[in-house]
């Protein structure tokens, strides 16, 4: 058992840029999908039908799906249109799509349970238009958000060992390919988990600062 | 046409495996979040560590160490026991810090009023708090579960031909990937509605037996 190890500690180049492309694929999606769900959130707040239904219609069907289903549909599906990708930026594709929808998920209930006596205030203290939303709204908006947006991006980090399944080199996809090619299957999984763990235990460390720093602004 | 019926057969595999995990893990999570509330020594750090490591594990990662791993520990198991271990697994850790959470929750002087009352701890667990703690355990053991069906297809890479799988399979077979991908989703979502319909029937008969009489 400790060979096994020794044998899969001697491949660590392979699982450090397996674990390389896990960040970076899962840093990528976590920013796109920030981006584009707080866009996604406006849409679902807007008082038109024709924006508001597709909108929400979107962000229903992606949290119904599991992800590898949805990564099917990008990888297979998208090549039925003439567009042909490569494994890499589909899977990508796939990532910030349905994170997206999440994010979305999460701004417009922060947006929802946000305090319209503050807003008032504000605006009974003269602020309007940008300041009203820089100084007033955004910071409620963001430590309101944050902490579950950062759990979000746990998910991310989970649902992008999907992407091995079509052929993206990411952590899961190099522990098992250390394994198949010297059959030290327990000790390369477990390699893999520690790893995952690992970048967990950072972010949930990023996320517990970010709640001190609500707590002292709140005080 | 013969499609439909092997899509049917992907989500019976999709729904018995998720519904045998289900049955398991949430008494499984309780107990484990039983050790972590009382402190039990020894077991309860290890448990904790067990929750920390699971959940940061993806369901796919975890799959393939129970198969293609357990044979380096002597035991050989095949991909349907696998299968349901590894969502076991996966949901048990999940499972446990609801029911802890529920359990931090519970009101203190509840269980001093039972002890005052010469109430022997196991009876004062099974009558006074587990009939409350899961009632508030509820919801959240129900998302979880949405959670769980939604991490199932992960077990494609062990084998199983899973709802997920089957449709992918159509779809490469037809060249036609939408369809299937279509019918799998409205599945998907009949099968998360179950849950959360269950979960309604549920509340509600509760609230008739305990809150209207």
């Amino acid at each position: 058992m400790s060979r096994d190890f020794l044998v899969a500690f001697a491949h660590y180049d392979q699982y450090l840029s397996g674990l390389w492309n896990t960040l970076w694929l899962s840093a990528a999606t976590l920013v796109l999908a920030s981006i584009a769900g707080c866009f996604v959130a406006a849409l679902m707040l807007t008082r038109h039908k024709v924006v508001r239904l597709p909108a929400t219609g979107f962000v229903d069907a992606m949290r119904c799906v599991p992800f590898l289903l949805f990564a099917y549909l990008v990888y297979y599906g998208l090549p039925e249109l003439s567009i042909r990708l490569d494994s890499w930026t589909s899977g990508l594709i796939a990532l910030a799509v349905y994170h997206t929808a999440y994010v979305a998920e999460i701004v417009r209930g922060a947006w929802t349970n946000l305090s319209r006596e503050q807003i008032e205030a504000g605006r009974a203290f003269g602020f309007a238009g940008l300041p009203l939303f820089a100084r007033i709204i955004l910071p409620q908006l963001f430590f309101a958000s944050v902490p579950l947006i950062g759990n979000q991006s746990i998910y991310i980090l989970k649902d992008s060992a999907f992407l091995m399944i079509i052929t993206v080199p990411e952590l899961t996809f190099a522990a098992s390919s250390v394994q198949s090619t010297y059959f030290v299957p327990f000790a390369s999984f477990v390699i893999a988990m520690l790893l995952y763990w690992l970048v967990t235990l950072v972010i949930e460390a990023m996320l517990k600062r970010v709640e001190l720093a609500a707590e002292v602004r709140r005080a | 046409m013969s499609d439909l019926p092997f899509l049917l057969q992907g989500a019976v595999v999709t729904a018995s495996v998720s519904l045998v995990a289900i049955v398991l893990g949430v008494p499984l999570g309780l107990a484990l979040a039983i050790v972590r509330w009382r402190r039990v020594p020894l077991l309860s750090p290890l448990v904790a560590l067990y929750v920390s490591v699971i959940r940061a594990t993806p369901a796919i990662t975890l799959a393939l160490l129970i198969f293609f791993g357990s044979p380096s520990l002597g035991i050989v198991l095949g991909a349907a026991p696998a299968a349901v271990l590894t969502l076991l697994i996966n949901t048990s850790a999940f499972n446990c810090e609801i029911w802890r959470a529920a359990l931090i929750d519970f009101p203190r002087d509840q269980v001093e009023a039972a002890r005052a009352f010469g109430m022997p701890p196991r009876l004062m667990f099974r009558r006074v708090v587990l009939p409350q703690v899961w009632r508030t355990s509820l919801p959240a053991l129900v998302n979880e579960m949405t959670l769980l069906i939604k991490a199932s297809p992960a077990l494609a890479v062990i084998g199983i031909v899973d709802l997920t799988r089957a449709a992918s399979r159509i779809g490469a077979a037809t060249y036609k990937p939408l369809p299937p991908f279509l019918a799998a989703t409205a599945i998907y979502m009949l099968l998360v509605m179950l849950f959360v319909a269950a979960q309604r029937y549920v509340e509600r008969r509760v609230r008739q037996r305990f809150e209207m009489a």
